[in-house]
């Protein structure tokens, strides 16, 4: 896993292109790294440094002071249990506990086939939904021990397609045709979200 | 109305410090204003010559501009009228305390075994304003002890207190941000990019500010502990830029030197060279006795007074039969007493430079800037010579922070890019021969390319040149396979353009500038014909067509040093007598007759006369090894010697007599020197006097590649041989060539190809650089492995061909 293909890099001057600081498109970069790869590679790194006209450190600084952008390869689905306190109080814990044994890999780990790592995170902003997790930076909502289950054997299965592998990210692509869009959703195009809608009277 | 009421308001800012009102000075930061008022707040990553950024909030403070009292990193403010300040408040001596333990909650407290320990502000805070007890009972954070992030420092992550000297200094002073935080939160940390270490011809700098024992410089480590070490304040002498500093030592040995703010000069900071050059004094293979031949032609150790006896016979001869050669090396005072012995000998040929300089006309013929000047605000420097980051790198830091920061206009006129050149508002990038004619073509209204620079440049030029503001031009030799004529010629062209301009001079041999001064320049002797004396270049050729008996060496080496190296050879072999002066045993010393072993720098004391004409102090700190002894004292005792007692008994008495007979010294306090920071500059004003040489370059030959030979830090220089912790970092011998040569070439990087010039061909491995333009092949000068010297010859320029190597 390398520095960022020819695809890519043409992609990359595009996006530098719409900053008047060839730097300010370090971090857009980086997503577009971590998308091509599922993490962000060193080599990749000193790929954007070059593109950007910075040092390696620079990017390096950037770079890991974001705990999305992964340093290290990654399984396909990034599941992030919340255990902070809402969650924690309707058994986020529990659920946590039950996605370690059903995976076999504690938080930070990997399982063997790369398709799953594990974290536990702080409030994942839908307390409401408690206990919540995301896969892919996508939330689930309200999970039991069986909808885990369910969950990871649907990601097994390829079932859910909407959820795209590790690093896609759409944000990366916001000035792009959209015959080059990664197939996601434009934040406009995702009608009510599925928190407001639970809680929405039933249209008359 | 008058002026004086136009002119903005320079009057103090009122404020009440620790209830007592004072003044501050206008936009004077707060830890400035209460150093200068002696109140001392205490701080961390508060650096004077560097952007406050407050991270480590060690200097908190009770401030209150009219909002009642609040705590406030005093680093981050400036003085504002009627604030009220009380660094010594209930709230301020808490928070002191507060930081300070959680400052400590990670800090190893591992001060037995650490190299700060004894000097370490973190140490003193803590005393001065800590708890003095930890509540922390928990595991701290580990890291792997000390990591090397260079050749030279280490880093150890455990003891960092995030304080962003380091970091800060190697983006915003050095230009080269090689280490940055790395992650977040408690696992922050300092670090580089894995590796690319942070090989910054600074680095030493990070370990001098770092106010915790994190970074700590590999020759110094483990050597001393700070209560050993006595100090004094010198000159950096390996270059002519004369920094600062300040030697320590223990037990008789260099160990360590820091850099000293001068304001006019370095500003604290120094290059790597400077800091660490001093391991080359304690070398193991130091010259300890003096030698001469014995009948089989072996050396034998001899006693000074029998040596300088065999020498005194040999400057005897008739003197338009000797030639001096060198005197960069030694103290003002030295040379002083070389230029009076030569003139009692009627020495003519006489010359510190290696024929790798300038003529010295050009220095004494023109109006001479200082540093300042070239970097006043609104003023234009035009880079006329080698890179300053590899010739004069404290230089370097200063013009670097004037186009960064201060606005000061930069026009390159360099056979390639320079360190500076993402700075540069002109870029005139002159192939091999073609600088004076592309400072010719320099115009408004230019509307041809010239010499392979743009027609637009040569405008964008012409309009910086005719701007307000004081115009430098930093004079320097970029390029020892082009005669030093060229850069006479397009310096003479500049001041058409420009008639205010002021030179600094670029010559980058440590104390070469006093040689000047003294007189060690062809045809300065007193009374003696001016025209007689010959150039080091003209008395090894004469040498070589047997007309010179005996070269006197003055710490020079010129097999390794002039650049043309067929010329030396032939010179050397057909001289009769060496005399060589000198450290270390060189390339030149091993072919010597007769060697008299000097003191090196940090053994005796003296006096630096820097770029500008700037005097420093040299200061003895440790003694020589084995017989070596001052050059001032070998000049004397040579002067005794031959029968010409030069009166001087103390280095007391040579200084009395400078003052005397040299009409620039009058009035100069040596004594004072070390005292001011600053120091005098000598040499006054001088009136332009120049006119151009007549070159004329030779069209590109069948060979189609010029040859651009310049200089590099790390080379293999006598004085960076014999230091262990530098020599290993010698610039490798590559041909670079801009990559579309590569391209047509077919070859890649690292490849070797064969370079062919005018006396044969070599193979070396070739490498491609951006920076040059098409059409030049550069090789640095004294590289380990092959010796540019040997391609340049007599011409203005050297022409030479690529060709895969077939191997
Ligand atoms: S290593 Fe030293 S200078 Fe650098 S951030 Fe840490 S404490 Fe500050
Ligand atoms: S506590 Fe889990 S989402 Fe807020
Ligand atoms: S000195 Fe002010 S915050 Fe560090």
């Amino acid at each position: 896993m390398s520095r960022l293909n020819a695809a890519n890099v043409t992609l990359a001057n595009e996006i530098i292109s719409h900053y008047p600081k060839k730097k300010s498109a370090l971090i857009p970069l980086l997503h577009l790294a971590q998308e091509q790869d599922g993490y962000v590679a060193d080599d990749a790194m000193e790929h954007i440094a070059e593109l950007v006209e910075v040092t390696p450190a620079e990017v390096l600084g950037t770079c890991s002071f974001y705990e999305m952008f992964k340093r290290h390869p990654v399984g396909t689905y990034m599941i992030n249990v919340c255990t902070n306190i809402s969650c924690q109080l309707l058994g986020g814990e529990e659920l946590l506990h039950h996605a370690e044994q059903t995976l076999g890999i504690r938080p930070g780990g990997t399982t063997d086939d790369g398709m799953f790592t594990l974290e536990d995170v702080e409030c994942i902003a839908a307390c409401t939904e408690a206990p919540c997790l995301q896969v892919n930076y996508r939330h689930e909502y309200r999970l039991s021990t069986d909808d885990f289950d369910r969950l990871v054997a649907d990601l097994r299965s390829g079932k859910r397609s909407d959820i795209p592998a590790h690093g896609t990210l759409g944000t990366v692509r916001q000035h792009i045709p959209a015959d080059r869009r990664a197939g996601i959703k434009h934040p406009d195009d995702e009608g009510t979200p599925a928190w407001f809608a639970s809680r929405q009277p039933a249209e008359s | 109305m008058t002026a004086t009421e136009n002119a903005p308001a320079t009057t103090g800012v009122p404020f009440t410090l620790n209830g007592v009102e004072l003044e501050a000075k206008q936009g004077e930061n707060l830890l400035d204003a209460c150093d200068r008022l002696g109140v001392h707040i205490p701080r961390f990553c508060y650096h004077p010559r560097m952007t406050p950024v407050g991270m480590c909030r060690m200097c908190l403070v009770e401030i209150d501009t009219g909002r009642g009292p609040a705590l406030q990193p005093g680093c981050m403010m400036t003085v504002s009228p009627n604030m009220v300040v009380n660094t010594e408040s209930e709230a301020t001596v808490k928070a002191q305390d507060g930081v300070l333990e959680l400052l400590l909650i990670n800090h190893p407290l591992d001060c037995p075994v650490c190299d700060k320990g004894g000097e370490c502000p973190l140490q003193d805070n803590a005393f001065a304003y800590g708890p003095g007890e930890s509540r922390f009972v928990e595991e701290k954070r580990h890291y792997e002890k000390p990591i090397p992030i260079s050749d030279l420092v280490f880093l150890d992550r455990e003891r960092c207190i995030l304080c962003d000297r380091c970091t800060r200094f190697a983006d915003e002073v050095a230009g080269d941000p090689l280490i940055h935080f790395v992650d977040r939160g408690a696992q922050t940390q300092v670090n580089t990019f894995p590796d690319h270490p942070f090989s910054s011809y600074f680095s030493g700098n990070t370990v001098q500010i770092c106010p915790v024992g994190a970074l700590t410089a590999k020759p110094y480590r483990f050597k001393a502990r700070p209560w050993d070490l006595t100090g004094v304040e010198s000159t950096a002498a390996v270059d002519a830029t004369g920094a600062r500093v300040a030697i320590q030592s223990s037990q008789n040995r260099l160990v360590r030197v820091l850099g000293v703010d001068s304001d006019a000069v370095n500003w604290g900071w120094l290059s790597d060279k400077e800091r660490f050059i001093h391991e080359a004094t304690d070398a193991e293979d130091r010259l300890t006795d003096p030698l001469t031949r014995d009948d089989a032609g072996e050396f034998v150790v001899r006693r000074w007074t029998d040596a300088t006896k065999i020498a005194a016979e040999a400057l005897q001869g008739p003197a338009e039969r000797i030639g001096v050669i060198g005197g960069a090396r030694l103290p003002l005072e030295a040379q002083f007493l070389w230029a009076r012995l030569t003139d009692e000998l009627g020495i003519t040929s006489r010359d510190a430079q290696l024929g790798d300089g300038l003529d010295p006309a050009i220095l004494s013929g023109a109006p001479r800037a200082t540093i300042d000047r070239a970097c006043t605000p609104g003023g234009t420097v035009v880079l006329l010579g080698a890179d300053p980051k590899e010739e004069l790198p404290s230089l370097f830091l200063r013009l670097r922070h004037a186009v960064a920061e201060d606005g000061v206009k930069l026009i390159e006129l360099t056979p390639r890019a320079s360190s500076l050149s993402s700075y540069a508002k002109a870029r005139l990038y002159a192939a091999p021969g073609a600088a004076a004619e592309v400072a010719a073509a320099i115009s408004t209204d230019a509307s041809a390319s010239v010499g392979g620079v743009d027609a637009q440049e040569l405008a964008k030029a012409a309009e910086l040149l005719g701007a307000d503001g004081p115009v430098t031009v930093l004079v320097g030799r970029a390029n020892l396979a082009e005669t030093a004529d060229l850069t006479a010629a397009a310096l003479v062209a500049l001041h058409d353009v420009a008639p205010d301009l002021a030179v600094l001079s670029g010559l980058r041999r440590g104390n070469i500038h006093g040689a000047i001064e003294m007189g060690l320049v062809p045809g300065s002797a007193e009374g003696g014909d001016g025209a007689a004396g010959k150039s080091t270049e003209a008395m090894l050729a004469a040498a070589a067509a047997g007309e010179i008996d005996t070269l006197v060496l003055l710490g020079a080496d010129p097999m390794a040093d002039v650049p043309n190296r067929e010329l030396v050879e032939s010179a050397f072999a057909a001289v009769a007598t060496v005399v060589s002066i000198d450290t270390f045993n060189t390339a030149s010393t091993a072919r010597a007759d007769i060697v008299l072993p000097a003191a090196a720098w940090g053994e005796v004391d003296g006096t630096f006369c820097n770029l500008e004409g700037r005097l420093s102090p040299l200061s003895a700190k440790v003694t020589s090894p084995g017989q070596a002894r001052a050059d001032w004292i070998i000049a004397a005792e040579l002067a005794l010697a031959t029968g010409h007692d030069l009166g001087v008994g103390s280095l007391g008495e040579v200084r009395s007599a400078m003052v005397e007979t040299v009409p620039s010294l009058a009035g100069v306090d040596f004594d004072g020197l070390v005292s001011d920071a600053d120091g005098p500059v000598i040499g006054g004003d001088r009136a332009w006097s120049l006119s151009a040489p007549s070159v004329s370059v030779p069209p590109v030959d069948g060979y189609g590649l010029r040859l651009l030979v310049d200089r590099t830090l790390w080379d293999e220089g006598t004085m960076v041989h014999h230091a262990p912790s530098l020599a290993h970092l010698a610039t490798t011998a590559t041909v670079s060539v801009a990559p579309a040569v590569l391209d047509r070439l077919g070859v890649q990087p690292g490849d070797q190809v064969t370079l062919n010039h005018e006396n044969g061909s070599v193979d070396l491995a070739v490498a491609a650089d951006g920076r040059l333009p098409d059409g030049v092949a550069r090789i640095p000068f004294r590289a380990a492995g092959f010796d540019a010297g040997t391609l340049i010859g007599e011409g203005p320029v050297v022409d030479v061909r690529l060709d895969r190597a077939s191997s």
